[in-house]
């Protein structure tokens, strides 16, 4: 028994098996299970099949649809700001002028926020994005002339004070990702280009941008998921899963609501059933569209 | 023997961190342009970094500074850019210190939960990853492609089967479900990979020689010449548990089990009392991993950009 559980053959399974038992036990039955309830009416622990009854519900359920605008607008606008804003930084970062030390300030200033829990974040941004008019955004919006703003009872507001938690959060780690990139592009590309008289800007966009791109195709790659995903900046922000006509409700957050709040575990399956194929689609598409299978097959 | 590797530097060099780049000895001012542009260059560079970091840490020096202030006055007006001087004081401390309640045991409970879960992911994940990283086996790619999956899945997608699976399994409510479906943690499995597919095989092989068995090898050969690799991951899962809140919030229920951000959150109710103790709280919660980044930056790093590090 000894030799056999010690044998070169059996050992490479017996050290991924912890990975196996855990993908079966936490993954693969929970998400299979999860698509059966969402076939189910589940009350008190008793499930009837009911078909696509949940799916025809959620079809016809405006709240799910004004959660699923709220996570698609939060997603391309996280991507829109997320990835030009830290790929400028990381150039102007990783140019050879200026001080290492005045460098150094700025990356760790940068990536600090990311270290905080969205708990403190989100309070900390609640108090920032506060009401009254001596809170610090609304002295910022006086300095330009603007009313104190009721950012949170407002739906653009309210999405400028989720954008700038995020921006906040996740620009140093991008430019991290950016500037790691940017270490592997050769240099002559840079001196060839000089010679041929590019200026910087000209420099940035025809050979960083394109010597970047799987760099880019990650980050946006997870930007997608991590959008689509997004409900706990939400939660804090708003102090709880309720805000003002819904307008930060997330997909998550509806299923959090659905699920936990009010145990209709079928119909909040099914929310996440359709919110899992809608991630997946769109992620299987900008890859194929990105031609990053291609390159793996090659 | 085995010290004299090459690997025991700080980890193979396809993995070199954005710190390195900051050890490179920078060019000579030279090349297109006259000299002065480059100064003015300079300071204009540096001018805007200075300026969007500072931006940056307006918010932690918010907080800090709300320390110091009533708290109930901070959750009434919100944190401002007029501070009032004559109003700062350490009576917020004191009650920190003195009349906190459950403030230190939500802070003892998160710490031990995190250093707990971070062994033993390292642990656990290394073990996998080793699987991964030295062998060949049948279906290999294809768990490895799991692995994959499993790590741009985000949790959130997970996160209600799950719960009505550990409910069903009556595990709600313990420590236990918060660590055990994490252990093999797809990330960290990634990047101990990476790290050991750059370590030469005939380090295995002469172990083998010596009759150290297959697991033998792992504990005694690589784990030990694996630091680096275990720094960068243990600062990762230790600031992915140290803040971990939506998993914990969906199984706590009990009080007393109760983590330091689960705490915080209790405290963000319209109906608090107690919102001096949010204020300082949420700045102490962020005090250890504020120290071990100003001490291991570079680790922090490498392990929050581990994703990236793409094969």
């Amino acid at each position: 028994m000894k030799e056999i559980l010690y044998s070169k053959r059996l050992a490479p399974y017996i050290f991924i098996l912890p990975f196996l038992v855990t993908l079966a036990v936490f993954w693969v039955v929970p998400l299979g299970r999860s698509f059966v309830m969402s076939t189910q009416e589940v009350l008190y622990g008793q499930a009837t099949f009911i078909g696509a009854d949940n799916y025809e519900r959620l079809l016809r359920d405006q709240i799910f649809w004004q959660a699923m605008f709220n996570s698609l607008r939060y997603m391309v606008l996280t991507i829109v700001l997320l990835v030009p804003i830290p790929l400028v930084l990381a150039a102007v970062v990783s140019s050879k002028i200026g001080s290492p030390r005045v460098k150094a300030f700025f990356k760790a200033s940068l990536f600090v926020p990311a270290l905080t829990s969205v708990v403190v974040a989100g309070i900390v941004f609640r108090l920032i994005f506060a009401e009254s008019d001596s809170a610090m955004m609304n002295q910022i919006a006086e300095f330009f002339g603007l009313g104190p703003v009721r950012w949170l009872r407002a739906d653009i507001s309210g999405l400028v004070a989720l954008l700038s938690l995020a921006l906040w959060r996740w620009t140093g780690v991008n430019m991290m990702y950016f500037i790691a990139g940017m270490q592997s592009i050769p240099t002559e590309y840079y001196e060839a280009a000089s010679m041929d008289g590019a200026g910087r800007v000209r420099q940035f966009l025809h050979i960083t941008v394109p010597n970047l791109k799987p760099t880019i195709v990650y980050v946006v790659t997870i930007s997608i998921y991590g959008g689509l995903a997004m409900f706990l900046e939400s939660f804090m922000l708003y102090a709880g899963n309720n805000s003002p006509n819904n307008q930060g409700l997330t997909v998550v957050g509806y299923l959090y609501r659905k699920g936990i709040e009010e145990n209709d575990l079928g119909f909040a399956s099914a929310v996440g059933v359709v919110l899992l194929t809608i991630v997946m689609a769109i992620n299987l598409t900008y890859l194929v569209a990105t031609g990053t299978f291609k390159k793996e097959e090659s | 023997m085995v010290a004299q590797q090459p690997v025991t530097q700080d980890g193979p060099p396809q993995q070199a961190g954005p710190a390195e780049g900051d050890r490179r000895p920078r060019r000579a001012v030279s090349g297109d342009g006259p000299r002065f542009s480059h100064t003015a260059g300079a300071w204009i560079q540096t001018g805007f970094l200075v300026v969007i970091a500072v931006i940056a840490l307006v918010p932690l020096v918010a907080i800090f500074v709300g320390t110091f202030q009533d708290g109930n006055d901070v959750i009434r007006r919100g944190m401002s850019f007029d501070v009032d001087l004559g109003g700062l004081s350490l009576v917020n401390y004191a009650m920190l210190f003195t009349d906190s309640g459950p403030y230190f045991r939500w802070f003892g409970n998160s710490l031990v939960l995190t250093v707990v879960q971070v062994v033993l992911t390292l642990l656990v994940s290394s073990f996998v990853a080793y699987g991964f990283a030295m062998y060949d086996f049948r279906g290999k790619s294809l768990w490895f492609v799991m692995v994959l999956l499993v790590m741009t899945v985000p949790f959130e997608m997970l996160m209600l089967p799950l719960y009505v699976q550990v409910n069903d399994m009556g595990l709600a409510d313990t420590y236990t479900v918060i660590v055990l479906p994490f252990l093999a943690q797809a990330v960290t499995i990634f990047f101990f990979r990476q790290y050991f597919l750059g370590i030469p095989k005939d380090l295995l092989e002469a172990g083998r020689v010596d009759g150290v068995t297959e697991y033998g090898i792992f504990f005694r050969i690589v784990l030990p010449i694996s630091k680096p690799a275990m720094a960068a991951m243990a600062i990762l899962n230790g600031m992915i548990c140290w803040n971990n809140f939506l998993w914990p919030l969906l199984v706590l229920r009990s009080p007393e089990k109760f983590t330091l951000p689960i705490g915080l959150n209790t405290l963000l109710t319209p109906y608090g009392n107690n919102y001096e103790l949010l204020i300082i709280g949420a700045f102490f919660s962020l005090i250890p991993i504020l120290v071990l980044f100003l001490a291991f930056q570079r680790y922090f790093i490498e392990g929050m950009t581990a994703g990236a590090v793409k094969g």
